[in-house]
């Protein structure tokens, strides 16, 4: 199995990265930092004002290492890559099945189908784990959710129309966020959650998912230009210039298990508390600096742990998925496997 | 693709004798180009460094040779040529040096081969045979370039240009002697890709827990 390799994410206001021999070294104000070994990074991601050498951008480029720049709200600003990889062939074969509905269909009813059974996984867990100590109101909420997202689950195997999918996944959200305050186990009103918000996020919750968003998408569209996909392109989201269409379909599987989950970590582990988040005075609400720091810490952390792949059925670091998800979708489009088969956590 | 414009690489033949799909994700679906392509800069590069030539007790002897033929569309290196001069014509012999020991399959013969016919064109000459230095047994071992083998590398070379040119990429068939060995297993999962059932079956049966 591919090793999964670190993420670099640069936080520090000022800092400047530059390649020494076989490290990558971090320098603020003039003084080292950090070392880390070059070859151990798959991707480099600058939040705010963060300087890279040209050197090491030309190592990066070389080696097919992603260089991202954010503000330091995570939102995404630049990204630098070499000369285009893959195969324009496949490239070809990706446009010419977002062109066809007959196409598009079963690979955005897979793709639904595993971001719905993987919002039910969520709900079920709090069920499990929980289920004796929740307030009755936030009981049934879940139970409902659970109910209602197997019944939706049911209709998107029935259904032929990608408008229709669409709708269903609509549904699914506002049944899902509609029970989402229940997987909150904090008491404190700080963490009220009444629905998903965002550009701006409006509440904690929301900032916080928001900005797990926004790492998770990063990672898809890593995984998918490494395939040779192009990240632009997708099958649910439709182009949109400058938005990462493909990469934000193949996160739709990962966002309960990957953000979801880990934001109700970091909130019922009290990891993140109410004083780690400011208001503006427009009602946006931001994540402090040290904040984005334990977040991004635990997010490393969470793809480290090891699951079976439900398809492939082999070991691999949650991290990795996204890459095995994308060679999966390459595979169906090319012919090799009749259909793209969704990431189902179990 | 323009038929004219596929030149295969020498070293496809070799993928394409172990297995039809790894040279398909290699030369096809550019399955690590960047790695690879880095991989071939320095080797090239180190070969540009290499080119030279010596003379020895008669024997004149080219390194890193740049090789092509029109005919088959084959383009490549050869690591050695050696030239002599014989009674009536020039002698010209590729010498191939390999890391490890004599293969069961013939991979290491027609890449030879390839090297040979591709001489042939360049210089106008007839090249009866050459050899295999095996780093491992240390053994020099004579390959004659008889007609069985000239066929099966001419046979190879279009068989090769068809699969480039067809742009499809085979079907995984596991072997575990062979997948085990394949340094792109993780990108082919031949396992996965060979044996499973319809994606339709198998997801049905997960949403069954
Ligand atoms: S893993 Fe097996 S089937 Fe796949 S490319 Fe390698 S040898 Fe061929």
């Amino acid at each position: 199995m591919r090793r999964l390799l670190n993420t670099l994410y640069v936080t520090s206001e000022g800092a400047w990265l530059k390649i020494d021999g076989a490290n990558i070294v971090m320098m603020i104000e003039s003084e080292e930092r950090g070392r880390i070994p070059a070859h151990m990074l798959e991707s480099l991601v600058c939040f705010g004002r963060v300087l890279v050498s040209p050197p090491l951008m030309a190592y990066c480029c070389e080696q097919a290492i992603a260089i991202s720049y954010f503000t330091p709200n995570g939102r995404f600003q630049a990204r630098v890559e070499g000369p285009v990889s893959g195969n324009v062939l496949l490239r070809r074969t990706q446009y010419r099945a977002t062109d066809d509905p007959e196409r598009c269909v079963p690979i955005i009813r897979h793709l639904l189908i595993g971001k719905i059974h993987n919002q039910r996984a969520v709900a079920r867990r709090q069920l499990r784990d929980r289920g004796d100590r929740l307030h009755d109101a936030d009981r049934r909420a879940l139970e409902s959710t659970v109910k209602r997202l197997e019944r939706i689950g049911t209709r998107l195997l029935e259904t032929y129309d990608a408008q229709v999918l669409r709708g269903l996944e609509g549904e699914a959200a506002q049944s899902y966020f509609g029970s989402f305050a229940a997987l909150i186990n904090s008491e404190e009103d700080e963490f009220v959650f009444s629905g998903r918000n965002r550009r701006p996020p409006r509440d904690r919750v929301n900032a916080l998912l928001s900005f797990l968003y926004t790492l998770l998408t990063h990672d898809c569209r890593s995984a998918l230009e490494q395939t040779g996909l192009d990240s632009a392109v997708g099958f649910l989201h439709r182009d949109r210039p400058g938005r990462p269409s493909l990469a934000l379909d193949l996160a739709e599987e990962f966002r309960p298990i990957l953000a979801d989950r880990l934001a109700l970590t970091l909130i019922n582990r009290r990891q993140i508390k109410a004083k780690d988040f400011s208001v503006a005075e427009s009602g946006a609400v931001l994540l402090s600096d040290d904040a984005r720091k334990t977040v991004l810490t635990t997010y490393q952390e969470r793809k480290r742990e090891e699951l079976t792949h439900p398809f492939l059925g082999e070991t691999a670091p949650l991290g990795l998925v996204p890459s095995l998800q994308a060679q999966l979708l390459a595979r169906h489009l090319r012919g090799d496997l009749d259909a793209y088969p969704p990431f189902i956590w179990q | 693709m323009e038929e004219e414009d596929i030149i295969v690489p020498i070293s496809a033949l070799q993928h394409y004798l172990y297995c039809d799909r790894q040279c398909a994700l290699i030369h096809l679906e550019r399955i690590w180009q960047e790695n690879r392509h880095t991989a071939e800069g320095r080797v090239l590069h180190e070969r540009a460094d290499r080119y030279g030539h010596e003379q020895r007790r008669g024997v004149h002897t080219a390194m890193a040779l740049p090789l092509a033929c029109e005919r088959l569309g084959l383009t490549g290196y050869a690591d050695v040529v050696e030239f002599e001069q014989g009674d009536t014509v020039r002698i010209v012999r590729p010498v191939e040096y390999k890391r490890g020991r004599p293969k069961a399959h013939r991979a290491d013969e027609v890449q030879l081969c390839a090297q040979a016919l591709c001489l042939e064109e360049m210089m106008s000459v007839d090249i009866p045979e050459g050899a295999l230095f095996y780093g491992q047994t240390k053994r020099r071992k004579p390959v004659a370039f008889d007609q069985a083998l000239r066929q099966l590398t001419e046979d190879i070379a279009a068989e090769t240009r068809a699969l480039i040119r067809h742009g499809k990429t085979p079907r995984a068939v596991y072997v575990a002697k062979k997948c085990n060995g394949c340094s792109l297993i993780d990108h082919c999962q031949p396992q996965a890709m060979s044996s499973h059932a319809p994606v339709a079956q198998w997801l049905a049966a997960q949403l069954r827990h």
